[in-house]
């Protein structure tokens, strides 16, 4: 094979190379720029620690995670977000295909979705707690609250627009509902699914943070309104980091199912 | 030849907010077994919704349709229909797309996935049927579709305007195949399109309808006269542009 490699595709391929060094680069010199840049100013007292926190004591407190018990706050915050997600999701796709399967119920519920749709889910916050108690329930609720209804209304959206040919193709050969549903409807969204993943992983974080302000006694959401109260901002700034971590890993947990699904569905 | 097809008295009325629309007005024809029967007609006459409801899939609104001279209402299993678009499911490979129609009747045994195999065989897409729809051209791409259709072993085949989507020097290669094919296979077929040579060029008849509401104008026989007919070689036939002017100005004078 590499005797192949023509002198046009080596340069070629070097080009990319190049490129992707240069990108990787300038991202790591951001970061560390900046938190270097933080840190100098933070210790020439040009800005106040006390307020902006500063990297060095960013990274102690993180060396100290169990004195702080930030593995249990992170543990909590983890649980609650999948959990919701997983209600979410499955309720979501569930209500999709009810809607899907009558066109009346849609039509029904129509304004009610559209409406709870652009209504701020946090406004039902308090009455979550009232309903469900002031605890890891109510911060679930409201995890499955903000993903819920995007979840319906996109992949019913995306079942309604499955290609009309293909359904009717499918009718051709006496198809019954059941079968359409599962033969083409739910393997042509595929994508739509992975998408509202995509979407509602972050969505479900961004509930069970807003529930554990509101209610809770433990995670990431709770040690940051705590930090914020008692003035230690290092540890609402060591929070909001592992925020961004778990945030990043839950996405690439999500990416990397896509990668299964899309594997197995083209080995049958 | 038994008439394996008859259609009676067949009406269709559209029912809008606006009012009524009668779309087709007592069409009656008839087709016996192993012909080819082109419809062509001015845009909007109704010709593919005749189809559809010959199909089943749309109801009639008066009139009745006899296959084998027993009544049909609804899908019948003895009609196959195939679309304009090959509508392959582009995460089944090409086995799985051919026996789709058998999966949604519950008829998969091991005699019917072998018939479907024979039929890739026979028409040089054994090799493909690991391969997904993507990897295929656009004539294989309908070849497949045909054969799912043919799978499950169909009296009469409907196509509607099935090679309009794909580009003209295609649309040549694959009406041969599949002519081809369907002649090999002994299928009666009943094709809706707007192309008129595409008619001439594949039928023993060709049924010219009005426009809406569509109605039978004339029925023309279309004979060249030539064993091993195929719509390439008519093509060349004195007589195809004469059966060309025929059509063209028994359409025309409907646009007006």
């Amino acid at each position: 094979m590499k005797n192949n490699i023509s002198k046009e595709r080596k340069e070629y391929l070097r080009k990319i190379r190049i490129r992707k060094v240069i990108i990787l680069f300038f991202q790591l010199f951001i970061l560390i720029g900046f938190l270097a840049l933080w840190e100098i100013l933070a210790n020439k007292q040009i800005i106040d620690s006390f307020i902006m926190s500063q990297p060095s004591r960013i990274f102690d407190t993180f060396l100290n995670l169990s004195s702080n018990d930030l593995v249990k706050h992170i543990l909590v915050t983890t649980y609650e977000t999948i959990i919701g997600f997983l209600i979410g999701t499955i309720l979501g796709v569930f209500i999709a295909i009810i809607l899907w399967w009558s066109d009346y119920l849609s039509e029904i519920f129509e304004p009610y979705l559209v409406v709870l749709n652009s209504l701020p889910k946090v406004a039902l916050g308090p009455v979550i707690i009232i309903w469900v108690g002031a605890g890891m329930p109510a911060i679930i609720v409201m995890a499955v609250a903000i993903s819920l209804v995007v979840t319906i209304l996109e992949n019913l959206n995306g079942f309604l627009k499955t290609d009309k040919d293909i359904i009717k193709m499918a009718k051709t050969f006496k198809a019954t509902k059941f079968q359409i549903l599962t033969k083409i409807v739910i393997p042509a969204n595929i994508g739509t699914f992975i998408n509202s993943l995509k979407v509602n992983i972050g969505l479900s974080l961004v509930g069970v943070i807003s529930g554990e302000f509101l209610v809770s006694k433990a995670g990431l959401g709770y040690l940051i309104v705590y930090g914020g109260q008692v003035f230690k901002l290092d540890l609402v700034m060591t929070s909001v980091i592992i925020l961004g971590i778990l945030a990043g890993i839950m996405y690439g947990a999500v990416l990397l199912l896509e990668k299964i699904i899309t594997k197995t569905r083209f080995s049958n | 030849m038994n008439e394996i097809l008859e259609v009676k008295n067949i009406s269709k009325k559209y029912q809008g907010k606006e009012g009524e629309i009668l779309a087709i007005n007592n069409v009656n024809f008839s087709i016996k077994e192993g012909e080819f029967v082109s419809i062509i007609g001015p845009s909007g006459c109704g010709k593919s919704t005749l189809l559809s409801i010959i199909s089943g899939l749309e109801e009639k609104t008066t009139g009745k349709i006899y296959i084998e001279g027993e009544e049909v209402n609804g899908i019948s299993d003895r009609i196959g229909y195939m679309l304009q678009r090959d509508c392959l499911l582009e995460w089944r490979n090409i086995l799985s797309n051919t026996i789709f129609g058998l999966e949604i009747k519950n008829k998969i045994s091991k005699e019917s996935k072998d018939y479907a195999k024979n039929l890739l065989k026979k028409y040089d897409l054994y090799d493909f049927i690991d391969k997904y729809p993507s990897e295929l051209s656009g004539g294989m791409r309908q070849r497949v579709a045909l054969i799912r259709t043919l799978t499950t072993k169909p009296k009469i085949l409907l196509l509607d305007e099935a090679f309009s989507a794909l580009d003209y020097q295609t649309r040549i290669m694959v009406t041969n195949d599949i002519y081809e094919i369907l002649r090999k296979e002994k299928i009666t077929v009943l094709m809706v399109t707007h192309d008129i040579s595409e008619a001439i060029s594949m039928s023993d008849r060709v049924l010219v309808l009005t426009k809406r509401p569509g109605t039978i104008k004339n029925i023309h026989k279309i004979d060249f006269g030539i064993e091993n007919r195929t719509p390439i070689n008519c093509r060349e036939k004195p007589e195809f542009s004469k059966y060309f002017n025929t059509l063209w100005k028994e359409l025309g004078v409907d646009e007006k």
